[in-house]
């Protein structure tokens, strides 16, 4: 939530991702998810709020570059998972967001969940539970822009755009245009 | 043990500084300047006001039947704080005080108690009940020598039972005490009906209830010649229809309560009971219109409605608590803080609405005197510059239903001398008198 | 916010928030699997001083729907009716860790009297108090408002207000807990409130109330309001001479069949017929005006699930107690 002012708490900043990056990044994790599928058939994007959902957008553009016949519009979804969260009565209350699905749903489909960075893995167990809740996909995928390891549940992406080795008392900033009006990634640590 | 006390220093009443008062016997031996008297145990009043031992004119002291409200030891201890020498113990007991049996009961027991003169209040029916008088004369000429009648906490609604008690009181030299309360009109009220009441969803207590009642009393106290006292006037309304009838020479009085002359129904929003009274709190233009009628006489003189509950009865539901809060104990701070320090009236004043007057009204033959040689030496001595901040479980009444907790207010009993006896010393109780009939 | 008492004091924002979160409610409502794990381990008791069964339904739905356990608690007929004090009451379930009290009494100020005191800690939601407030029906009846109204103009109801809405309420103002929670939220939404009484059945003091005053039904239903809300009136109000007969009440001041057919004839073909229930049909509202397809009753009923489950979500998921300041969060 926060953003640091330059120099507070004397932070260094090191930017690991830069636009182009992060595009790369991206068309590589859309070809890899039409490869495992075999198409764009039955393929739904979730995207996990704030920027998941964007990043979800993107790749569903990216595929239907790729393959004329998907429709970007009907294959993303966005999946709030507050409600879901485990660590709910550690924060001050959080009203949740909106859950939209695609007009066919999710049963029996090919679920990609698409987030920023995966960290702990909590954030993607509050998802599965959720998705359990309002279908039976197929299967369930995972597909981050960056991985930056301390998984503290049994969870693996499939796809990744960038494993960022970090040590946990360092931030990853993603920052994508839609949301924060740059696209970039950020390591924000001791100086 | 001193029976002789020596004031020293004193400012009266009346504003005169300087002024030593020997007190020998349960009298006022002397009064005037730099007087001096060996055996005599010196109270330095410097910067002290002199004042007639309160009157109050209203108290509940709940005994007998309801001791775990108050008692009359308890209740006559935080009588003597507060700075009074004579209260009068509303007929509401259980069993009620309307007969000679009952009114020499809580007589005596405020003779053994020893901290101030318990002037029992007779009921003017029989069971505060309404239906037919109570032995009027038996208590009157009881050893209680009840004055004031009084069925206060309920209304006497019948006009013709009214009309009745107040030519018969006439007998014995008394007068009826009127809780204005016209029942019908405030079926279930539980505040004053206003725009705090409609957001609160509260039944109201229309101001009407109060002034139609103390209209029609007014009306025939003159008709019948008779002495009429309204007790707890909280209406501007009320003001208006006592000041007319005393144009008009209707021999009426009329009673303020502190709390009425501070606080208004704005203070319900917060659902504590302890603002739950009757007569209800009311608005700031009662307030006004009170502190004014106090200030220029329309009002005679101030009664506390002292009426302390267990603390059961206000740890509750608003519509579930009982009504009703203590004031003996604040009175004098609460009167010097809306009367006094806004320069709506002085301390001789004070005296006369605290003191004279209410003596008089009851027929108190040795209470609210002058300061002067022979009297007897009832007197309450206050320090105007104390601020002190008001905490119930300090208090020596039971009840802890004070609508000032918390609150800081000026003005301080530095003592109380009940006929020529310290009952308060410094602030403190000191002992009963000696005279007390203990068993 | 740590308890719902009143909608008089709650901001635009706040009621907003709530109306928000219910609309995700309202999804879940549709699914098939009609359960979030929010509240898990979370207590809520339902303590009913007063009987109302479609309340404590509602809100019984609301927190199992979110996980939560849920212990009814009727007053009537219990310990409480044996002289327990309200006192005690909140002590034991305090003892027993509820999380959340909802709490229906007949005494106005019941619910604010449990949360100011130190008898529970638990967060406090006034299921409705004697004659002066029953915050959640306003709530929803504000929701069941914007959708309709969002739906109208073709736009998502998230994040809106009422302005522009004109809203008359119908009946007895003067005993209706609804009518005034429903005045406050509703002004503060930045909805027009007209109030339609007979004169006995309006407060003394109301001059002081954000909204117009009519006793003239037909005069109002002529401005074409957005929304009629009707309030039940009770029969036995007549033997209180608050009006002299159900008859002339009805005649008066309820939606009948001729105010109904004045509407369809009217250009209003939006305007809505609400009503808190249980409904005195033949009194305050014609069995034809109910069941026209103006009439929001059942959705009222609905939705009144959702916003239970905002409201209970809002209150119990968060630890607002240990709210970060500007200058924690800046730290972080």
């Amino acid at each position: 939530m926060s953003v640091p002012s330059p120099g507070s708490g004397g932070s260094v900043f090191r930017t690991v991702l830069g636009d182009a990056d992060i595009d790369r990044a991206l068309t590589r994790i859309a070809h890899e998810i039409i490869e495992a599928n075999k198409g764009s058939e039955d393929l739904v994007l979730l995207g996990i709020p704030r920027r998941g959902y964007p990043l979800a957008q993107r790749l569903a553009a990216k595929i239907a570059r790729t393959d004329p016949a998907a429709d970007p519009e009907r294959m993303v979804g966005r999946l709030d998972v507050t409600m879901f969260r485990d660590d709910l009565r550690r924060h001050p209350t959080r009203p949740p967001g909106p859950t939209r699905l695609p007009p066919a749903g999710i049963d029996n489909k090919v679920v990609v969940l698409v987030d920023d960075v995966l960290y702990s893995g909590r954030t993607i167990r509050a998802a599965l539970d959720a998705i359990v809740d309002i279908g039976r996909p197929r299967i369930v995928r995972l597909a981050v822009l960056v991985d930056r390891g301390h998984r503290e549940l049994p969870i693996r992406a499939d796809h990744v755009g960038k494993n960022l080795p970090t040590s946990s008392a360092e931030k990853v900033r993603v920052r994508i245009s839609e949301v924060d009006a740059v696209d970039e990634v950020v390591i924000e640590g001791p100086a | 043990m001193s029976t002789s006390y020596l004031i020293k220093g004193a400012t009266t009443a009346a504003g005169e500084g300087g002024v030593d008062v020997l007190i020998r016997d349960g009298r006022i031996a002397e009064r005037g300047r730099s007087l001096s008297a060996a055996d005599a145990a010196v109270v330095d009043a410097a910067g002290l006001v002199l004042l007639p031992g309160m009157v109050d004119i209203h108290t509940h002291l709940r005994e007998p039947g309801r001791e775990d409200a108050e008692t009359v030891e308890t209740g006559t201890r935080a009588a003597a704080l507060g700075g009074y020498t004579a209260v009068h113990a509303m007929a509401n007991s259980m069993p009620v005080a309307d007969t000679a049996g009952v009114v020499e009961q809580v007589h005596a027991l405020g003779r053994r108690s020893g901290w101030v003169d318990v002037r029992p209040v007779g009921a003017v029916t029989v069971g505060l009940a309404g239906g037919r008088l109570a032995e009027i004369g038996a208590m009157a000429q009881s050893r209680a020598g009840v004055r004031v009648f009084s069925d206060d906490g309920i209304c006497v609604s019948d006009p013709v039972l009214m009309r009745r008690a107040l030519e018969y009181v006439k007998a014995f030299d008394g007068v009826v005490a009127q809780h204005a309360q016209e029942p019908r009109l405030t079926e279930g009220a539980q505040m004053n009906e206003g725009a705090v009441s409609a957001v609160l969803g509260l039944a109201g207590w229309p101001a009407v209830a109060e002034e139609s009642i103390i209209a029609r009393d007014v009306l025939l106290a003159q008709h019948v010649g008779s002495r009429l006292h309204v007790c707890h006037v909280s209406t501007a309304g009320s003001v208006e229809i006592i000041r007319w009838a005393k144009q008009r020479g209707v021999n009426v009085t009329a009673e303020v309560t502190p709390h009425h002359l501070l606080l208004t129904d704005e203070l319900v929003r917060s659902w504590n009971p302890v603002y739950k009274v009757n007569p209800p709190l009311r608005t700031d233009d009662d307030v006004t219109a009170l502190r004014q009628a106090l200030a220029d006489g329309t009002i005679d003189v101030v009664g506390t409605d002292h009426a302390p509950h267990p603390s059961e009865h206000k740890e509750c539901e608003w519509a579930q608590a009982a009504m009703g809060m203590t004031g003996l104990e604040t009175a004098l701070s609460v009167v010097q803080h809306t009367m006094i320090d806004t320069g709506l009236m002085n301390w001789s004043r004070f005296a006369e609405a605290t003191s004279v007057l209410p003596a008089r009204i009851g027929r108190v033959q040795t209470q609210g005197r002058p300061l002067e040689a022979g009297e007897m030496a009832n007197l309450t001595l206050v320090d105007p510059a104390a601020r002190w901040t008001v905490d119930p479980h300090k208090m020596a009444t039971k009840g802890r239903n004070s609508p000032f907790a918390g609150l800081e207010l000026p003005g301080a009993v530095v003592a109380t001398f009940f006929a020529g006896h310290p009952t308060v010393l410094e602030g403190r109780l000191n002992a009963p008198h000696p005279d007390a009939q203990k068993d | 916010m740590k308890h719902l008492l009143s909608t008089d004091g709650l901001t635009a924002a706040d009621a907003i928030r709530i109306l928000d979160t219910a609309e995700e409610m309202a999804v879940v409502g549709e699914r098939e699997v009609k359960k979030l794990p929010a509240l898990r381990g979370r207590t809520v008791v339902n303590l009913f001083f007063e009987d109302s069964t479609r309340t404590r339904i509602s809100f019984e739905a609301a927190a199992k729907r979110l996980s939560a356990d849920v212990i009814n608690f009727a007053a009537k007929g219990s310990s409480v009716s044996k002289g327990e004090s309200l006192k005690d009451t909140a002590q034991t379930l305090e003892a027993m860790s509820a999380d959340a009290v909802v709490i229906r009494h007949w005494a106005s100020g019941a619910p604010a009297r449990l949360a100011a005191s130190d008898w529970i800690d638990a967060a406090v939601i006034n299921a409705g108090d004697g004659t002066h407030e029953h915050p959640t029906q306003a709530l929803l009846d504000a929701f069941t408002l914007r959708r309709h109204w969002s739906r109208i103009a073709g736009r998502t109801s998230l994040g809106e207000d009422l302005s522009g809405l004109r809203i008359a309420i119908v009946g007895d103002v003067l005993h209706s807990r609804v009518a005034r929670s429903n005045l406050w939220l509703l002004t503060t939404l930045g909805a027009e409130v007209t109030l339609v009484a007979p004169p006995t059945l309006l407060p003394v003091g109301i001059e002081s109330w954000p909204c117009k005053v009519s006793f003239d039904l037909d005069e109002v239903l002529a401005t074409h309001p957005s929304a009629i809300m009707m309030l039940r009136v009770q029969g036995e109000r007549m033997n209180a001479a608050f009006f002299p007969s159900t008859r002339e009440y009805a005649r008066t001041w309820g939606f009948d069949d001729e105010r109904l057919a004045a509407l369809e004839a009217s250009p209003a073909k939006d305007t809505i017929i609400m009503h808190p229930g249980p409904m005195n049909r033949g009194l305050e509202i014609s069995s034809a005006a109910a069941d026209s397809s103006r009439s929001t009753v059942l959705d009222q009923v609905r939705n009144g699930v959702s916003v239970r489950m905002a409201v209970l979500y809002l209150l119990l998921s968060g630890d607002d107690s240990a709210q970060p300041t500007p200058a924690q969060e800046a730290r972080v």
